[in-house]
C-alpha cells in the first residue's frame, strides 16, 4: 500500500466522528431512496402479479338488467378477449354486537368452475358447492374484523329479504383491496363486506334469473380500450347500461394506484433533498480539511507530486466517505424495505408478495451520492490546485482580528476575555460561520418541514371531519326518493337537525380529461356538509353551475368560468353542460358541488334526495340507529366518528405512514449536521483551546470558547432554517398528497417550536459529546498537532 | 568544464503590488557549481528563502532567468516544474514538515514512491541514524529526530540537488551538528549539490562556497579553502 493510502486511512480514522456523521447523512438519504424504490417496485409488481393471477378485468360495465344471451355478443366485440357476466347486489349484514347493520356487496360466482375474470383468491375453506344457495364466501378482511370463520353462519338482508347463510370459505380479491361502502370515501374493513355465492342462488335473490347486471371484459393485447368501451356501452344501452368504465377508474384499483404513486412521488422528491444536504456537508468538511492541510499539500507538491496525484488523494477521501455511506444506505435500505414491505402487503391485503429490489435504485443511490459529493469535492480541489508549493508551505497568516477591535470597543467593557474570543471569531471569519449556519439551518429546515407535515395530517382530519362536514351521521337511501322522507328523519326523537343531499354518479369531462365521481347536490345555506372556500367561508352555491374542489379543478384543468361536460350516469342519463362557478377547499376526496334544486331541475327529477346528514343526541344514538334500520328506504348509515377513525388509520398505515420513517431520518440528519458542526469547531480550535488551558484557563472556560461559538451559530441558524423549512414543507406536503387526500403545508407555530426543540437538543447533545472529547484531550498532543 | 548546477540572471521577486509591494529579490545574478556545498548566509528577511524556493521550483520569480543545467526554469509550465522537482530536487525545511499521519518510514516512502532511482527507505533512515525508529509517528519523535527523518526523506531519492532552508534552526547544537554531518555525507557520497540557508555564520565553515545575502541581493561570494567537517565547527 502506498504511503498516501496509509495517510488516507489514518486521516479517515482521525476525522471518524465527522466522517461518520456525514456518512450517516448520506446513508439515510440512500437508505430512503433504496427502501422507497424497492417498496414501490415490490408493491406494483405484487399488485400486477395479483391482478394477473386472478385475471382482473380491464373493463367493468354495470347494467340494469340484461339477458344472458347478450354475453356472446359482448364477447364478439373486436378487441375483447373474454367477457364474464355476473350478478351483483347491495346487501346488509347483521353483526351481532352492533345495532347498525353493515353494508355489503354480494357478487356471483359461476355455478360451475371458476370465473373467467375477477377470480377470488381463496385463503380459507372452500368454494360454495354448486347449487347450494345457502353457502357463501366472505371477504377475508371483513371476516377477520368481525372474527368470523368458515363454519360460522351469517345473517344478511338481500333485496329486502333477511336470510341465513353458511360461511364455507374466506377469500381475497384484487377488486376489493380497498372497500368502501357507497357514499363513503374512506375504506374500513369492518364496515363494508363482500359476499360471494353461486350465480343461480344470487340471481334468484335479486330477480336476475337468466340475466346479469354487470359484465366484466378482458381486452386482447392490442385492443383499443376506448373503442371497446364505446361498443360495450352501445350494446348495453337498451338494457339500462350506466356506462362501462376501465380498470383505471375502478375504485379499489384507483386507491391502490394512488397510494403507490404517492409513495413514488415521495421517493422522487424527498431523498434528493437529504442527499443534497449530505453533499453540502461533505463540501464543508473536506474544504476545511484541505485548508488545514495546506502545508502537507505544499509538501507533496514540493516533492514532485502532480496536481492530479494530490487532488486524487483528497478525492479518494471524499469517495471513501460517500461510497461507505452509500453502501451502508443500500444495505439499510434493503433491510428497511423488507421490513416495511410486509407491513404494506398486509395493509394492501395482497395475499402474497413479490419482493422486488430495484437494482437501478442502488446504482442511482450510489451514483447520486458520489456525484453530489464529488461536486462539492471539485470545488475544494480547485483550491488544492491553486496552491503553489511555496505559499502552501508557509503557515496561513493568522486571520486579521484588528478590525473587530474597533467594533467591539464599546462592547469590550461588558465582555470577559473568552466571550470576546467567541465574538471576534464569529465576526472575523464570516464565510466559515456562514457555512456552519447554513448547515445547521438545513437541519432545522428538515425538522420544520417534517413536523409541519405531521401537523398537516392533523389539519386534514380536522378540516374534513369537523369543519367541512359537521354532521354526526349520514344516511344513504337505496335510490333517490322524495324529500318528504326528511321529515320522517327529523321526527325521530334525538335527531336535532337533518339536511338532505342529492348525490348523482357522473363523469365530468373537460377537453381530454375526465373524472368519474359524484356530483353532490346541497341545499341552500347548509349547516352540516358545506362547500368552503380557501378561507373556510361557506360558498353560496349558484342557481346555475357547479363548484369544484380545487383538486378536482386541477385534475380537469378547469377554472371558474369554464364549461364542464357532465355525463350523468343515473336515471335518464342526460348529458349536461354546466359552467364552473367556483372552487372549494377540500382535503379529502375530490368532490363537486351543485345546488340541489338546480341539480334536480337539470335531471328533471324534482324534489329527490339520495341521502341526509344528521346531527343527533349521542345518548339516543342506539335508538336512532335501530329506527333507521327499520326504514326500508335506508341503504346505509355511516357514523362520522367511525369514518374519522378509519381515515386516521388509513393515513397512519398507508403511504402516509412513511412520514414517521422520514421523520426519524430527518432527525438523524439534523443530529448529524449539528454534531458535525461541533466537531469541525473542535478540530479547528483544539490547539487554541489547549493554549488557553496551558496559560491557566479552566476546562469550563475553554469549553465556553468552543461551545459559545456553537451556541451563537445555532441561534442564528434557527430563524434561517425556519424560513427554509417553510418553503421545503410545500414540496414535502405535495409529495404526501394523493388523489384521495391532500396534506396542506401550514404555518403552525407549535411545529416550529418543536423543530427548534429538536435542533437545540441536537446542539446540546453534540456540545456535550464534543466537550467530553475536549476534556479528555491531551494538552501536549493538542499543542503538537497542526491546526 | 562542467555546466554549473544553477545560474540566475536578473532574478527579481516582488510580493504584492503598489505601495505595499515587497521587493524580496532585486535582480540576483548567481552561479552555483555542481557538486558543491553552498551556504546562503544573511539576516532574516533578506530574501534567502525566496531565492531557494524559486530555484527549487516551488515558486516563480517576477522577472529574470533561472537555469538548471541547460533547462530554463522560468519558462517551464507548472507540470514541467513538478517534473523537475520530482526528478532532481530534495528539500529539507526549517520546521521539518513531516506528514503527521505517516510513520517515519512512510514519510520517506512518500518520496521514494515517485522517484526514478531511490534508495531503500530503511537505508536512508539508517544513514541518519534512525534505524530503530522507523515505525514511529512524528508526534513520537523529538525535533532533531524529526529533522533527520526530513533529511532521510530528502536524500532517499538520491537527488541531484538538496535544498535545506535553515535545517538546524530549531535544533540544539549537538543535534544540529549531527544533521549537518548527514548533509556533508550525502554531498560526499552521492555528489549531490547542497544549497543550505542559514543565519548562523559558523555553519559557513563546512561550505565550499558562502554567499552573503542582504536586502534582496548578493553582497559577496566567498570560496572557502579550508573546509571543516561539522564536528570541527565551533557552534
Ligand atoms: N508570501 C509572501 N507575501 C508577501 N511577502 C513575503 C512573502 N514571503 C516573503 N515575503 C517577504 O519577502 C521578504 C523576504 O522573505 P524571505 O525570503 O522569507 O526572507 P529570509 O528567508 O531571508 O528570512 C521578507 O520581507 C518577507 O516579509
Ligand atoms: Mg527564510
Amino acid at each position: 500500500m502506498s504511503p498516501l493510502d496509509h495517510k488516507l486511512l489514518r486521516d479517515l480514522w482521525r476525522v471518524k466522528g465527522q466522517a461518520g456523521a456525514i456518512g450517516a447523512v448520506i446513508a439515510v438519504g440512500v437508505l430512503m431512496l433504496v427502501m422507497m424504490t424497492g417498496l414501490v417496485a415490490s408493491l406494483s409488481e405484487t399488485r400486477n402479479a395479483y391482478y394477473d393471477r386472478c385475471r382482473l378485468a380491464d373493463i367493468f360495465a354495470p347494467v340494469a338488467r340484461a339477458p344472458e344471451r347478450l354475453a356472446n355478443r359482448l364477447a364478439e366485440i373486436p378487441g375483447v378477449s373474454s367477457a364474464q357476466t355476473r350478478v351483483v347486489g347491495r346487501a346488509l349484514i347483521d353483526v351481532p354486537d352492533q345495532t347498525l347493520p353493515v353494508q355489503a356487496q354480494a357478487v356471483s360466482l359461476p355455478d360451475r368452475g371458476r370465473p373467467a375474470l375477477n377470480d377470488v383468491f381463496l385463503t380459507d375453506g372452500r368454494l360454495p358447492a354448486s347449487g347450494r344457495s345457502d353457502e357463501i364466501l366472505l371477504l377475508q378482511s371483513f371476516a377477520t374484523a368481525h372474527d368470523l370463520r368458515p363454519g360460522d353462519s351469517l345473517r344478511a338482508t338481500m333485496n329486502g329479504a333477511r336470510r341465513s347463510f353458511d360461511i364455507v370459505g374466506l377469500a381475497q380479491s384484487p377488486e376489493f383491496l380497498y372497500t368502501t361502502a357507497p357514499g363513503e370515501l374512506v375504506p374500513d374493513d369492518a364496515r363494508f363486506g363482500v359476499i360471494w355465492m353461486g350465480r343461480s342462488g344470487l340471481a334468484a335473490a335479486y330477480d336476475m334469473a337468466g340475466a346479469f347486471n354487470e359484465v366484466l371484459i378482458g381486452l386482447a393485447r392490442d385492443a383499443s380500450e376506448n373503442a371497446v368501451l364505446d361498443e360495450v356501452d352501445r350494446v348495453l344501452a337498451p338494457y339500462g347500461g350506466s356506462g362501462a368504465y376501465p380498470l383505471a377508474d375502478q375504485l379499489s384499483n384507483r386507491f391502490v394506484s394512488e397510494e403507490i404513486s404517492g409513495l413514488e412521488a415521495a421517493t422522487v422528491g424527498v431523498p434528493p433533498i437529504f442527499l443534497a444536504v449530505a453533499a453540502f456537508l461533505l463540501y464543508i468538511v473536506i474544504g476545511r480539511m484541505v485548508q488545514s492541510e495546506r502545508q502537507e499539500i505544499g509538501l507533496m507538491k514540493a516533492f514532485g507530486y502532480t496536481n492530479a496525484e494530490v487532488g486524487g488523494h483528497y478525492f479518494k477521501l471524499i469517495l471513501a466517505i460517500a461510497t461507505g455511506g452509500a453502501l451502508a444506505g443500500c444495505l439499510g435500505g434493503i433491510a428497511a424495505g423488507r421490513a416495511l414491505i410486509s407491513v404494506y402487503t398486509d395493509y394492501y391485503k395482497f395475499p402474497f408478495l413479490v419482493f422486488q429490489l430495484d437494482p437501478a435504485s442502488f446504482a442511482t443511490g450510489v451514483a447520486v451520492s458520489i456525484l453530489s459529493a464529488s461536486a462539492g469535492g471539485l470545488l475544494v480541489l480547485r483550491r488544492v490546485f491553486a496552491l503553489t508549493p511555496a505559499t502552501a508551505m508557509s503557515p496561513p497568516t493568522p486571520p486579521n482580528f484588528t478590525r473587530t477591535g474597533r467594533i467591539g470597543l464599546s462592547l469590550n467593557r461588558f465582555l470577559d476575555q473568552p466571550s470576546r474570543m467567541v465574538l471576534r471569531r464569529l465576526t472575523r471569519q464570516p464565510v466559515r460561520m456562514a457555512g456552519s449556519v447554513i448547515g445547521i439551518a438545513s437541519g432545522m429546515a428538515l425538522s420544520v418541514a417534517m413536523i409541519t407535515i405531521y401537523a398537516g395530517f392533523d389539519r386534514t382530519i380536522d378540516l374534513t371531519f369537523s369543519v367541512v362536514d359537521r354532521s354526526d351521521v349520514s344516511v344513504s337511501f337505496t335510490h333517490p326518493i322524495s324529500d318528504k322522507t326528511l321529515f320522517e328523519l327529523v321526527r325521530l326523537s334525538g335527531v336535532q337537525r337533518a339536511e338532505p343531499v342529492r348525490n348523482v354518479g357522473v363523469v365530468l369531462r373537460h377537453g381530454l380529461k375526465s373524472h368519474r365521481g359524484v356530483l353532490i347536490g346541497l341545499p341552500a345555506a347548509p349547516e352540516l356538509n358545506r362547500a368552503l372556500d380557501a378561507d373556510l367561508v361557506p360558498i353560496p352555491l349558484p342557481a346555475h353551475g357547479v363548484v369544484l374542489s380545487d383538486v378536482l379543478a386541477d385534475m380537469l384543468g378547469v377554472s371558474p368560468g369554464d364549461t364542464l361536460e357532465v355525463d350523468v350516469r343515473e336515471g335518464r342519463q342526460p348529458l349536461l353542460e354546466l359552467p364552473v362557478a367556483g372552487t372549494a377547499r377540500t382535503l379529502l376526496g375530490s368532490p363537486a358541488y351543485m345546488d340541489m334544486e338546480a341539480l334536480n331541475r337539470a335531471l328533471r327529477e324534482p324534489r329527490r334526495i339520495s341521502g341526509a346528514y344528521l346531527n343527533i343526541d349521542a345518548a339516543q344514538s342506539d335508538r336512532i340507529y335501530a329506527a333507521l334500520q327499520n326504514m326500508p328506504t335506508v341503504a346505509g348509515v355511516s357514523v362520522k366518528s367511525q369514518a374519522r377513525d378509519a381515515f386516521v388509520a388509513l393515513m397512519n398505515q398507508g403511504a402516509g405512514a412513511i412520514r414517521y420513517v422520514m421523520g426519524a431520518i430527518a432527525f438523524v440528519i439534523t443530529f448529524g449536521i449539528v454534531y458535525n458542526a461541533a466537531r469541525i469547531a473542535l478540530a479547528e480550535r483544539s490547539r487554541d483551546l489547549a493554549s488557553l488551558r496551558v496559560i491557566g484557563f479552566s476546562r469550563a472556560e475553554a469549553a465556553f470558547v468552543l461551545l459559545g461559538e456553537l451556541a451563537v451559530v445555532t441561534v442564528i441558524a434557527l430563524p434561517v432554517g425556519a424560513l427554509l423549512g417553510y418553503y421545503l414543507s410545500f414540496g414535502i406536503a405535495a409529495g404526501f398528497s394523493t388523489d384521495l387526500y391532500q396534506i396542506p403545508a401550514i404555518f403552525d407555530p407549535v411545529s416550529y417550536g418543536q423543530a427548534t426543540l429538536v435542533v437545540v437538543c441536537a446542539a446540546l447533545i453534540s456540545g456535550w459529546l464534543v466537550k467530553r472529547d475536549l476534556d479528555r484531550a491531551d494538552l501536549v498532543e493538542a499543542l503538537k498537532a497542526r491546526e | 568544464m562542467q555546466l554549473p548546477a544553477y545560474a540566475t540572471k536578473g532574478l527579481t521577486k516582488v510580493y504584492g503590488e503598489g505601495r505595499s509591494a515587497v521587493h524580496a529579490l532585486r535582480g540576483v545574478d548567481l552561479e552555483i557549481p555542481a557538486g558543491e556545498i553552498v551556504v546562503l548566509l544573511g539576516p532574516s528577511g533578506s530574501g534567502k528563502s525566496t531565492l531557494l524556493n524559486i530555484i527549487g521550483g516551488l515558486d516563480r520569480g517576477t522577472a529574470g532567468e533561472v537555469l538548471f543545467r541547460d533547462q530554463r526554469l522560468h519558462e517551464m509550465s507548472d507540470a514541467e516544474l513538478t517534473r523537475y522537482r520530482r526528478d532532481h530536487v530534495g528539500f529539507v525545511f526549517q520546521f521539518y514538515n513531516l506528514m503527521p499521519s505517516l510513520t517515519a518510514r512512510e514519510n520517506v516512502e512518500l518520496v521514494t514512491e515517485i522517484a526514478a532511482d531511490p534508495m531503500d527507505p530503511d537505508e536512508a533512515l539508517s544513514l541518519v541514524g534512525l534505524k530503530e525508529r522507523t515505525d514511529h509517528f512524528p508526534a513520537q519523535l523529538s525535533g532533531g529526530e524529526q529533522q533527520r527523518v526530513a533529511i532521510a526523506r530528502a536524500i532517499a531519492k538520491q537527488p541531484d540537488v538538496l535544498f535545506c532552508d535553515e535545517p538546524t534552526g530549531a535544533l540544539d547544537s549537538a543535534t544540529g551538528r549531527s544533521v549537518l554531518k548527514v548533509l556533508a555525507d550525502v554531498n560526499a557520497r552521492l555528489g549531490s549539490t547542497v544549497l543550505m540557508v542559514t543565519h548562523a555564520s559558523s555553519q559557513a565553515q563546512m561550505a565550499d562556497r558562502v554567499i552573503h545575502f542582504a536586502d534582496g541581493n548578493i553582497g559577496e561570494i566567498v570560496e572557502n579553502r579550508n573546509k571543516l567537517t561539522p564536528e570541527q565547527i565551533a557552534w
